[in-house]
């Protein structure tokens, strides 16, 4: 476990979850953390390897294999005055909870007309690129932006990872926060006085006045890599990372598009009635007149994701085909 | 086409009111046509049949172009070369103007790419033509699918008139002219109106509101009455010289809701009565903001009344629409203090102002003109 780090250590995404998760356990005696494998193992992710040492197994808590049961319990816990984090190992087994979180966690505060209100924060890993076949590689945001009630996070970068727990765990209501697979790897300076951030906005993580490349997530990475490809050729491409996926932070979607006039909207999930869909017709709703090229949806194809790896990253959006999406807005003269 | 203005050089045809075989007579309106200021509808100044449209509606045609045959009623039959032309119902071509030149059409741009609804054009771009007044079918598009972009109406507009409607541009050409070439002076007084509010407020006790005289007509006769005693403000000064005229077309000056105005004409509003005058006011300014004019009311006018005392202002100062010589301008009707008779009572006055041709004319011909207009306008039943 790293528990001291210098002025800017190179951190990686999945120390960085480590790291937010011990010190809201440390700061609040209301915290702890539950789900499959999370204890003895240190999780599926080796999030929360080490912790089990520090905080004991009643806050670090192995449950069965029944995301319904153990989702409940979470949603118990919260009612009950805890502030429980719950992890479930991947997106694909959290259709096993739906239930509990769509009909129990998110709707909670209004059958009690006020009174129950459900301080519940679920983690969950999501997205294809470990070639683990279709039923594990789904990238089901969309389903839970969906829904009242619900607060949705994509932490992209390593500050976001480490700085959104503690944020999302001060909230009143269930957050569901999404963490890439691709991402628990990636390594990052974080300062030492890293710490809660903001969860109400999207972020500009390039400027540029060509063209807005608007991501979250996952894709972040592969966004910011097609960029660095088209300013090469002389395309400034602006990547807005939405980081919150409900709600979604309508006035910086529309800000960069009035300042490019043109949007590639990168998604990880399929194309159809998804997140890339909703992005789409709210810059028509609110920007249209600033618009001067159609917007573009780059998503994953919509297939079961393959598992042979060649099929796979076909199936996903990928540097070069963001950034080809980019070059047809961009007028050669233009 | 006839020409409906000095500086207009073409007009879009919108739509013909006759067909082929139809029988016209004298005054007739045969089509419409659309100038840089209005929709105008187009006399026939013949009678006979209609042989042959030679303009399709939609068409944008230089001024002189044959726009129909009509076979005058006499002749027995058609040949080819024997037919008469549509004469144009036009006010006499500018001697300073250029000849009719061929229209300079837009031509089709062959990068654009076009839809049913016109040049395919990003929202964007469609907006900032629409602010810059550029025309998009005029554009070559480089975007997605040949789409015109922000950048193409950029481009377009750096080349383009700057960004101003065909009226106005109209407008800044006549009042620039005017300055350019008019030495204007001004003269201005004030007007005892008692005499006249009093005979309006007899006259319009019995009437329904639609029906009911204004101040205006009293101010256009009494302006035109003038004009036959100081023949030197009614007419057009051309080729160096002018030419007074016999007969008062005098131009009412009416404000577009959507921006610029027009002056129709009212014809010989010396000789009607106050009630005609009044009515042909009426018709006239709900035509001009129906933009309905006929071509002959908004050609030769010989003087120009402008009222905006309707707006709040004391004073018009003028400019003088050319080949006109003269400009009469009216204030706001209000009750000020006048002194008469040794007291200072409460009168409902005007302020009346000339903006007249020096070359034409000298002050104190001017003075004499404005001092018949206060004087008829104190016998209100004499109008």
């Amino acid at each position: 476990m790293t528990h001291t780090t210098p002025a800017a250590a190179k951190t990686s995404y999945r120390e960085a979850v480590r790291l937010a998760l011990c010190e809201a356990m440390r700061a609040d005696p209301r915290v702890f953390l539950m789900g499959e494998d999370v204890g003895r193992y240190g999780g599926c992710y080796a999030v929360s390897k080490g912790m089990l040492d520090e905080f004991g197994p009643e806050r670090v808590r192995d449950t069965p294999l029944s995301e319904s049961a153990f989702v409940g319990a979470g949603i118990g816990a919260a009612l009950g005055g805890m502030r429980p984090v719950v992890e479930i190992m991947t997106v694909n087994f959290s259709l096993l909870a739906l239930d509990q979180i769509v009909n129990n966690a998110a709707t909670l505060l209004h059958m009690s007309g006020g009174q129950c209100n459900v301080p519940l924060v679920i983690r969950m890993a999501t997205g294809a690129g470990r070639q683990l076949a279709a039923q594990h590689s789904h990238s089901l945001e969309c389903w839970y932006a969906h829904v009242p009630g619900l607060r949705v996070m994509a932490p992209a970068t390593v500050a976001d990872a480490r700085g959104m727990l503690g944020t999302a765990l001060r909230q009143p209501d269930p957050v569901v926060i999404f963490e890439h697979v691709m991402l628990y790897a990636v390594e990052e300076d974080l300062p030492a006085s890293a710490g809660a951030v903001d969860i109400d906005h999207a972020a500009v993580r390039r400027k540029g006045r060509d063209v807005s490349l608007i991501t979250y997530g996952g894709s972040l990475p592969k966004v910011m890599a097609a960029a660095a490809t088209l300013a090469a050729e002389g395309i400034e491409a602006e990547v807005l990372d939405l980081r919150t996926l409900r709600p979604l932070d309508d006035e910086a979607i529309v800000a960069t598009v009035r300042r490019t006039r043109r949007a590639v909207v990168v998604d990880e999930g399929w194309r159809s009635v998804g997140l890339a869909a909703e992005v789409s017709a709210r810059i028509v709703e609110q920007a249209f007149f600033d618009l001067d090229a159609p917007i573009r949806r780059v998503c994953s194809a919509e297939v079961p994701i393959p598992y042979a790896r060649h099929l796979e990253q076909a199936a996903l959006p990928q540097a070069e085909t963001i950034a080809a999406a980019a070059r047809e807005l961009v007028a050669p003269h233009g | 086409m006839p020409s409906l203005g000095a500086d207009m050089e073409s007009g879009r045809l919108l739509e013909w009111r006759v067909k082929p075989g139809d029988a016209v007579h004298r005054g007739d309106i045969v089509a419409v046509v659309d100038t840089d200021k209005a929709a105008i509808e187009i006399e026939v100044f013949c009678d006979g049949v209609v042989e042959k449209l030679l303009v399709p509606a939609g068409e944008q045609v230089p001024v002189g172009t044959p726009l129909a045959l009509i076979r005058a009623a006499a002749e027995p039959a058609v040949q080819a070369g024997e037919i008469r032309q549509v004469p144009a119902a036009a006010a006499p071509p500018s001697p300073a103007g250029p000849a009719p030149q061929p229209a300079s059409q837009p031509s089709p741009s062959p990068g654009a790419s076009v839809t049913a609804a016109g040049p395919r054009a990003s929202p964007a771009a469609r907006k900032l033509a629409r602010e810059r007044g550029v025309d998009l079918a005029a554009i070559a598009g480089t975007g997605p699918d040949a789409a015109i972009t922000v950048a193409d109406v950029e481009r377009a507009g750096a080349a383009a008139p700057p960004p101003v409607s065909a009226m106005r541009r109209t407008i800044a050409a006549a009042m620039s002219r005017s300055k350019r070439e008019i030495p204007h002076y001004y003269l201005g007084t004030s007007i005892d109106l008692q005499p006249a509010v009093a005979f309006l407020e007899a006259r319009n006790a019995a009437r329904p509101v639609t029906e009911r005289l204004l101040p205006a007509a009293l101010l256009i006769k009494a302006v035109a009455l003038a004009c036959r005693e100081v023949p030197e403000m009614n007419g057009h000064f051309a080729d160096g010289a002018f030419a007074p005229s016999a007969e008062v077309r005098l131009g009412f000056a009416v404000a577009l809701r959507g921006g610029g105005l027009v002056a129709p004409a009212l014809p010989a509003p010396d000789r009607q009565a106050l009630d005609e005058v009044m009515r042909m006011l009426r018709d006239v300014v709900e035509r001009a903001r129906a933009g309905r004019l006929r071509s002959s009311e908004i050609a030769g006018q010989t003087i120009t009344v402008t009222s905006l005392g309707d707006r709040g202002v004391e004073s018009v100062f003028g400019v003088i629409h050319p080949p006109q010589v003269a400009l009469v301008g009216f204030g706001r009707i209000a009750e000020r203090p006048w002194v008469h008779d040794g007291k200072v009572l409460v009168r409902p006055a005007v302020h009346a102002s000339l903006s007249a041709d020096h070359r034409v004319s000298d002050g104190h011909r001017g003075a004499v003109f404005l001092e018949a207009v206060a004087r008829f306008l104190q016998r209100p039943e004499g109008l």
